[in-house]
């Protein structure tokens, strides 16, 4: 029942055998040894298992591995230049975190978020962010960290 | 090398930030072993039952099952297979009987997880049911019987007097008596009476539990390495060495980072079954519970609490306490619970006359442990309310009332144990400068009423237990420092780095923290409570200045002079002619304590330090719908000294926010025994949309003398007060008191309903 499927990830070209009912977390973690994509709830409430696929935010627990084949696919494992992105570095100044589990996912949102409106209000990061839970509640210091980038970003252009 | 001076009280960005941000943080989560195999748990669907039979054969027919295994197998590993923190209870898997529904039955292994999953769905259990109780306050009198006989375990110095009893539900009773509160009842103006309940939460770790195990060797050199996501990995050693009857040194215990604990993933969780499993079929097993899975695993324990006090004179004179906590079907930490915080039962007033009655009450539901604030949360909503009910029944302010009854610093409190290094004053005084209490409020109008409340509570710290540290210097001089602390969270590698680098004039970002490891960190007695900045913060300190001694006493016997501050790298050169050696500082650290005594509960010694936390909260409620949001919520806190504050400042805002769900979302919906919203589809917790835009958070300046730099526990002071201060805060808004947590808009609507004389059906 095996299949073997083509895809970018991080992006460089990769193919992987893959069961049919195998989630996009769990070939990430067997194949591909990436853990910053973690499947908690499995219902897609919490968004500790956020992968961006061909620059959609999906839920790696309720997403086919399947369906990967032929997309490209972006973990927060990414990291181009090998260095911190302005996203993450403000959440270690800001001390956006606790224990770390959810973090990821609330990086590549806020990522996406800052991508798409480069200087958000309040409401706007926390309507955004929304889909991501942090049972740490570390949720002030993360509005901070995703303004703090925001700023940062704004001033390298 | 950087100055250590002004190491301490410095916000230090988390050592382990960048492995954070970037996915590539270690968690148990993570780990897989050649040959490993998935265990996945089969659960009882009755409540209470004998077990006739277990069917086993078509789950072992599936292909790729590697085994089903039941308690008759445990046993062939494990003679006494029953562990426990305070009683011998609870069984790897249920033996004879079964006491919830969700109690593990059996375990498949095979080496893919979807095959064991589906295996255990096959295995099919049969039960003569036996009647079943769930209320704690019922469970004093019911005639179901959760166990037959209690069997109390010898762990702790401090539960030692647990005996052994037989037809009865009740774990544990604490009784304190100080004063006459009969005579002073009699005396008093004004008699008030209530009573609170609390509902059953739960921890709900976003990284769910988690354990490994690996076995080597035979019967007489076996060893086993037990990877785990726990608070206590030193009690996980001591008891799984106790189960096998191997000495200490043949169990090995790694924690790396816990995506989240509070509380639940402490004593031992799936480590016993991982470990038999292990050692039963000579390959590493991990077990993954899901989300799902965690509200059969460990809940916060429901409350009943029954409260009076008598008021003269404005002064409150005395007060009564009847705590009963719902356990459910294993004691876990239940027995200390009751035990501690009825220590502190009657609040932070200062009052010559109180009886604290509390009673830890076994149950048929998922057992009940300790989840951030070790059973004062719910106390503090009791108390907190009722205090507000009194002053608002004598038209006074609240603020007043509750100043002219404070506890102040060298007063006894409850328990005889004089107040020492407590901000209670100045953490009220705080609270109601920051509220703007003295200053006219904005009431609302029409259907949206507006309300403020406040509510300020304490806690004993859990006595007596040790820490032991390692600071190990190397010869080019940098630092490592080995302690079982496990940081899930909370920041302790980065705040124990701070008090080293402190001592010995380095960056905090220079130590190198050694996650626990039983082969290589030295004992700690878990992760709880608040306890680790205190007792290992003390236990680091004087590891770190032992190495620093020893450095100097090299630089003696090297003949250099004293302070002739030469590197530490050049003394090594010196002494071992090469870059070789090292220097070890050991620090160990167990605080002072007195028992109370059986019958009243009074010791001159009953905690090492205290922690205080009030919050007050701003309330708008929809008088049409019952629905309540928070617009402000302030949390202030004496924690001693910030060792860092910026960490100090998430600890209490975190905490008050995972209050805030316990306080308006979330509660373990039960029917017949069965959870019935066990996903985080119906058990909502906080999210962006649930928090108040202003949330303030504020350690007040204090000092705590005997902590490290002045330093003592800040990880649950900020869950102490929320609950009543939203309570409050409703009452103040409408007029309509809550009296059982969640505050939800149904239960507020029915309430305000029922106030207007129109009350609505069930």
């Amino acid at each position: 029942m095996k299949r073997t499927i083509h895809f970018t990830l991080n992006g460089a070209p990769v193919e992987a055998e893959i069961a049919p009912h195998w989630n996009l977390v769990e070939l990430l973690q067997r194949e591909f040894d990436l853990f910053g994509a973690r499947e908690s709830c499995a219902q897609g409430l919490c968004g500790c298992c956020t992968v961006l696929v061909d620059g959609t935010a999906v839920s790696g627990c309720l997403f086919l591995a399947a369906f990967a084949d032929g997309a490209e696919v972006v973990t927060v494992e990414h990291a181009p230049d090998g260095k911190l992105d302005p996203v993450q570095e403000a959440f270690i100044a800001c001390g956006a975190f606790q224990c770390g589990f959810c973090t990821p996912g609330f990086v590549l949102m806020a990522r996406e978020l800052l991508r798409l409106h480069p200087d958000p209000d309040e409401d706007e990061i926390r309507h955004y962010l929304a889909g991501n839970l942090c049972r740490c509640a570390a949720y002030p210091e993360i509005v901070a960290a995703v303004k703090l980038a925001a700023r940062n970003m704004r001033k390298s252009d | 090398m950087a100055m250590g001076s002004g190491q301490v009280g410095r916000s230090v960005p988390r050592l382990e930030g960048a492995a954070k941000v970037t996915g590539r943080a270690e968690y148990v989560h993570n780990l897989r072993l050649p040959g490993m195999l998935h265990g996945k748990i089969v659960r009882s669907t009755v409540a209470h039952g004998r077990i006739r039979a277990i069917d086993t054969a078509a789950a072992s027919a599936l292909a790729g099952v590697h085994r089903v295994v039941t308690i008759a197998d445990i046993r062939k590993v494990v003679r006494e297979p029953f562990y426990g923190p305070a009683f011998h209870d609870q069984p790897i898997l249920a033996a004879d009987k079964v006491h919830y529904v969700g109690e593990p039955i059996a375990v498949v292994l095979a080496a893919d997880p979807h095959v064991a999953e589906a295996a255990a769905q096959l295995v099919v259990a049969d039960y003569e049911e036996l009647p079943a109780v769930y209320d704690e306050v019922e469970a004093m009198t019911s005639a179901a019987i959760v166990h037959a006989e209690l069997k109390p375990a010898w762990t702790f110095p401090d539960l030692k007097h647990l005996q052994g009893r037989r037809n009865t539900n009740v774990a544990l009773d604490f009784h304190l008596r100080r004063g006459d509160a009969e005579k002073a009842f009699a005396e008093a103006d004004h008699v008030f009476e209530h009573t609170f309940r609390t509902q059953q939460v739960l921890h709900l770790p976003l990284e769910p539990f988690v354990s490994v195990a690996e076995a080597s060797g035979g019967a007489d050199d076996g060893r086993l390495i037990i990877h785990t996501a726990s608070q206590s990995p030193s009690f996980v050693r001591a008891e799984i060495a106790r189960l096998l009857g191997w000495p200490e040194n043949r169990v090995r215990v790694k924690v790396p980072y816990l995506g989240g604990g509070f509380g639940a993933k402490l004593y031992i969780k799936l480590e016993a079954l991982v470990a038999s499993l292990a050692l039963l079929v000579r390959r590493p097993v991990k077990i993954s519970l899901t989300m799902e899975e965690q509200f059969y695993t460990l809940t916060k324990h429901a409350s009943t609490f029954r409260i009076k006090s008598g008021v003269k004179n404005g002064r409150i004179t005395a007060r009564a306490c009847e705590v009963w906590w719902n356990g459910g079907a294993y004691a876990d930490i239940g027995p200390r619970i009751t035990q501690k915080s009825g220590f502190t039962a009657a609040g932070p007033y200062d009052i010559d006359n109180v009886v604290i009655d509390s009673y830890s009450l076994y149950t048929n539901l998922t057992p009940a442990g300790a989840l951030r604030g070790f059973g004062i949360p719910q106390l503090v909503f009791a108390y907190e309310s009722h205090t507000d009910l009194i002053a608002r029944a004598l038209k006074l302010d609240p603020v007043e009332f509750r100043r002219a009854n404070i506890l102040r610093e060298g007063r006894p409190q409850a328990t005889g144990t004089l107040m020492q290094d407590a901000a209670i004053e100045a953490v009220l005084d705080r609270l109601a400068a920051r509220m703007n209490w003295g200053k006219p409020f904005d009431r609302g109008s029409g259907t949206l009423r507006r309300g403020r409340g406040i509510a300020i509570g304490f806690k004993a710290s859990i006595s007596p237990t040790t820490s032991i540290a390692i600071v190990n210097v190397a010869a080019d001089g940098s630092c490592t420092l080995y302690c079982s602390t496990v940081d899930m969270g909370q920041g302790s590698d980065t705040a124990n780095a701070q008090l080293v680098a402190e001592v010995l004039d380095i960056a905090a970002e220079q130590v190198t923290v050694v996650h626990p490891d039983t082969d290589v960190t030295p004992y700690d007695m878990a992760t709880l409570g608040s306890r680790s900045l205190f007792h290992m913060g003390n236990a680091v300190r004087l590891a770190a200045r032992d190495a620093r001694e020893k450095i100097a006493a090299l630089a003696r016997e090297l003949g250099l002079p004293e302070g002739s501050n030469v590197p530490v790298t050049e003394l090594f050169q010196k002494k071992y002619k090469m870059q070789a050696g090292n220097i070890i500082g050991v620090g160990s650290y167990i605080p002072s304590y007195a028992p109370p005594d059986h019958d009243t509960g009074q010791t001159p010694n009953a905690t090492p330090f205290w922690m205080v936390g009030a919050a007050g909260a701003e309330v708008e409620v929809d008088t049409e719908t019952g629905h309540v949001r928070v617009t402000r919520l302030v949390n202030v806190a004496d924690v001693g000294r910030p060792i860092n504050p910026r960490i100090v400042e998430t600890q209490l805002s975190g905490a008050a926010i995972m209050q805030l769900g316990f306080t308006l979302q979330e509660k373990v919906e039960i029917d017949g025994g069965q959870v019935v919203n066990a996903s985080l589809a119906d058990y909502k917790i906080p999210s962006f949309v649930d928090i108040p835009s202003d949330i303030q958070s504020e350690a007040v300046e204090a000092e705590q003398q005997s902590g490290p730099f002045g330093g003592k526990g800040v990880g649950e002071s900020g869950t102490f007060a929320v609950s009543p201060a939203i309570a409050n805060a409703i009452d103040d808004a409408v007029c309509v008191r809550l009296t059982s947590l969640p505050l939800t808009a149904e239960t507020l609507y029915r309430a305000l309903r029922a106030a207007q004389g129109a009350p609505l059906e069930d």
